[in-house]
């Protein structure tokens, strides 16, 4: 039941901590490129869908965005 | 464009709603009555089910799990089928969540007054009800995946991600701490012992904090937020780099939690990078939500919905920095320990959680309800007597933390430390029963929302169902050209989900594992040896009135705690700890070496300092309890107890468990006999002997013992 040396023979697993910043720096700078080229309309698209299909009574002051 | 009538259920939304209140209301009375019993230690009026130490952990239970849980799951339920365009996924499930959810809140209370505690910083819940939790938490994940499967909008909105995200990483963090074996149906032992234990609990309790009160609260604000100001969320695009960044980073801060602790050096700096860098998407998140306002603050000071949020996000964004700030290793120094934290979290629950909640209530409740809110002054004063309740309530905790810790580490200019640890704590009474002002106004504010709120429903008629028409979502969807990659996960919640997943599980994995794996980050020491069987169950009386709550076992390598309490604690000591009891605050001088060198003290003092503190130690906090000395100890938990710790790899001997009550007899009745010699005679028909109290003074004299032989061989051999 004692698992704590289960995988001790691992070698290298120093190797883990960076693989996985190297992982994620990769992600975001990807991420972060495509999310500079998105496409305006399709945001606009997205950014509302919260304000879609109000009960028209509750939502007098509809005031859209300049 | 079909369209097509889809009917929202509101009915669940309002039962979550009540029990936000109801829970908020209970949630904060016992903190309310806690921190009153830390001014007034005798309030606990000699009942165990009264007493801090065990009612703490059902005020931050109460207040996590039932309160903002409970807010969690309203605002998913309302937002979730409007922003898919859908009823919920199956009514059934809806009500089993509902109900399933307030069961374990009430089992959580009887049991936790009960002292039934895995002793687990909000993870307290023993084994059944964690089954329970786990099972109730799958109900609330297929129902909301299954709803955003049969969606009828194509784009899965941001707030849904944070939804899927806290879905998954609660149940992964649930699981991973949640690892004990039975002993019996109230009891269990945690599988990781000490260094690994403290490291899987703060791993899970950092990312408690990550994943049910910030991640699913920030789903909610890109939801009710634009909703309240009628305008969209400031910026989508910032949004989803928020959001991926938010949750990478976050699984990896827990060991900051840790810091100077006997955790492995590279943990801890880990931590404290990861804090650092989560300082950027929190903040990205703040201002996301306070630019949504742009243009339209003059609403604030007309809307107390706005007001309430505009507070929250504020709320958020300072603790979001002071977070970040406590874990760099020289503030943490200052801050551990110490009533800053108190003040750090409550600037959180009460600012971030609390008043975003009220703000989706005050929104949500006229809107189902299809009326105005009964009284906007009366909200309005909701809002200043609330806001000025936060004030008055941390401010005194900052200032107590300050003076807790220049108090701790005050030496005199014969080198010697200023102040005993008393001092320390008495002068804080004053800081106590501020806060408790501060506290008081803040559930004066929950009371008068609630009789609001009523009142809102009671002049209004409930729509169970709503109904409204949208448009079908086209069966058939294709990709433009060069679509960017993520529109496409976007639209795949399973596939959203294992990612969301995969990201988490990166920090987990790489953090927790090389602590499990490699030896030499808990090097072990010789001289330390199992419990002996009565310390063993004295540990778990330890455990069960919850000492942990206001005593720490960690001695940091500072000279102003070596000077107080001994040598720093080193990981080696703590291999036999299921669980470990390092805790995290010091309301209470730290134990670590209670049984040793200057702390130690006879038998006799700690039976009549756990009787009534204050007759040998003039102005202690401390309660009172005397149960421990007229209860009877339950030997009959022993051999199973032993068999348990044998199959966690403590080295007992093989058929030990077969004997273990001979030694335990033995070693009470030399404490019985010391007791007796200090003219100490049992308090009901229970002989000495055989009360629980000696029990837990048998495990207060061996704390630090091992380390004390350690080091006396050491020097032998020199």
């Amino acid at each position: 039941m004692n698992f704590m040396h289960y995988l001790s023979d691992i070698d290298g697993v120093s190797i883990y901590p960076i693989f996985s910043l190297l992982v994620f720096f990769i992600f975001f700078i990807v991420l972060f490129y495509f999310v500079m080229r998105m496409d305006k309309n399709s945001i606009d698209e997205m950014k509302n869908i919260p304000l879609e299909n109000e009960p028209s009574e509750n939502n007098s002051s509809t005031t859209k965005m300049p | 464009m079909d369209l097509v009538k889809v009917s929202y259920d509101n009915k669940t939304v309002k039962w979550f709603a009540i029990a936000t209140v109801f829970w908020g209301i209970i949630g904060m009375t016992v903190g309310l009555w806690i921190a009153l019993e830390l001014v007034f230690p005798s309030l606990n009026l000699g009942v165990p089910e009264l007493t801090f130490s065990r009612d703490r952990p059902i005020h931050t239970n109460a207040v996590i799990f039932a309160f903002v849980g409970n807010g969690i799951f309203m605002g998913v339920y309302y937002s979730l089928q409007r922003l898919c365009k859908t009823r919920m996924f199956s009514d059934l499930l809806s009500k089993l969540h509902f109900w399933g959810w307030q069961l374990i809140i009430v089992l959580a209370a009887l049991t936790l007054s009960q002292g039934i505690t895995t002793s687990k910083e909000y993870a307290e819940l023993e084994w059944p009800i964690d089954i329970l939790i786990a099972i109730v938490w799958v109900i609330f994940g297929i129902n909301m995946m299954g709803t955003i499967i049969k969606r009828r909008e194509r784009h899965i909105y941001v707030g849904i991600w944070f939804y899927i995200a806290t879905f998954v990483t609660v149940a992964m963090l649930h699981i991973v701490n949640s690892m004990e074996i039975p002993i019996s149906l109230t009891k269990s032992y945690s599988m990781y012992a000490g260094v690994q234990d403290a490291l899987v609990q703060w791993w899970y309790g950092h990312n408690a904090v990550a994943f049910f009160l910030t991640t699913p609260y920030l789903g909610l604000m890109y939801y009710f937020l634009p909703k309240a100001a009628n305008r969209p969320v400031y910026s989508y695009k910032l949004s989803i780099v928020h959001f991926w960044t938010l949750i990478f980073l976050y699984i990896w801060a827990g060991p900051h939690h840790l810091l100077y602790t006997a955790l492995p050096h590279w943990a801890q700096t880990l931590g404290t990078v990861f804090s650092i860098m989560l300082i950027a998407p929190s903040w990205g998140g703040m201002v996301n939500g306070l630019l949504t306002l742009r243009g339209a603050w003059d609403k604030v000071r007309e809307d107390v919905v706005l007001k309430f949020m505009v507070v929250a996000v504020s709320a958020y964004g300072m603790s979001t920095f002071e977070g970040p700030m406590l874990s760099l290793k020289n503030v943490n120094a200052i801050g551990h320990f110490t009533d800053w934290i108190i003040a750090h979290v409550h600037v959180g629950a009460l600012g971030w959680n609390g008043f975003l909640t009220f703000g989706i209530l005050y929104w949500l409740i006229p809107r189902m309800w299809n009326t105005k809110i009964y009284s906007r002054s009366l909200a309005n004063f909701h809002f200043w007597i609330g806001t000025l309740g936060i004030i008055i309530y941390v401010v005194p905790m900052y200032w107590g933390g300050f003076t807790q810790a220049l108090m701790w580490k005050d030496f005199n200019d014969n080198g010697q430390l200023t102040y005993s640890f008393l001092e320390t704590s008495t002068q804080l009474k004053f800081m106590y029963l501020t806060r408790s002002i501060g506290g008081s106004l803040y559930l004066i504010g929950v009371f008068m929302m609630a009789y609001n709120l009523v009142k809102t429903a009671r002049q209004g008629s409930f729509m169970a169902n709503e109904e409204v028409e949208v448009a079908e979502m086209p069966r058939t969807f294709k990709a433009h050209k060069g679509e960017f990659w993520h529109r496409a996960l976007e639209r795949r919640p399973v596939q959203f989900m294992v990612l969301a997943l995969v990201m988490v599980l990166i920090g987990g994995v790489v953090e927790l594992i090389p602590t499990f794996l490699i030896k030499s980050n808990v090097p072990t020491i010789a001289e330390v040896q199992p419990y002996t069987p009565l310390e063993l169950q004295g540990r778990d009386i330890y455990i069960r009135e919850g000492c942990y709550v206001c005593h720490s076992q960690m001695v940091r390598p500072f000279r102003s705690e070596t000077e107080r309490y001994g040598e720093y604690s080193k990981a080696g000591e703590f291999v036999y700890d299921h669980p470990f009891q390092w805790g995290s605050k010091r309301t209470g001088p730290d134990l670590a070496r209670e049984g040793i060198g200057k702390l130690a003290k006879p038998d006799s003092w700690h039976y009549i300092h756990l009787f009534d503190p204050r007759s040998v130690s003039d102005g202690s906090i401390m309660p009172p309890y005397p149960w421990l000395h007229k209860n009877a100890l339950d030997t009959s938990t022993t051999a199973a107890k032993i068999r348990v710790m044998q199959k966690l790899g403590v080295p007992y001997p093989e058929g030990y468990d077969q004997i273990a009550n001979k030694d335990l007899m033995f070693q009470a009745e030399k404490i019985a006999d010391e007791l007796q010699k200090a003219d100490i005679e049992s308090m009901s028909e229970v002989p000495l002997s055989n009360t629980e109290v000696v029990a837990l003074i048998a495990y207060l004299q061996r704390l630090g013992k091992d380390i004390n032989t350690a080091t006396l061989n050491e020097q032998a051999k020199k």
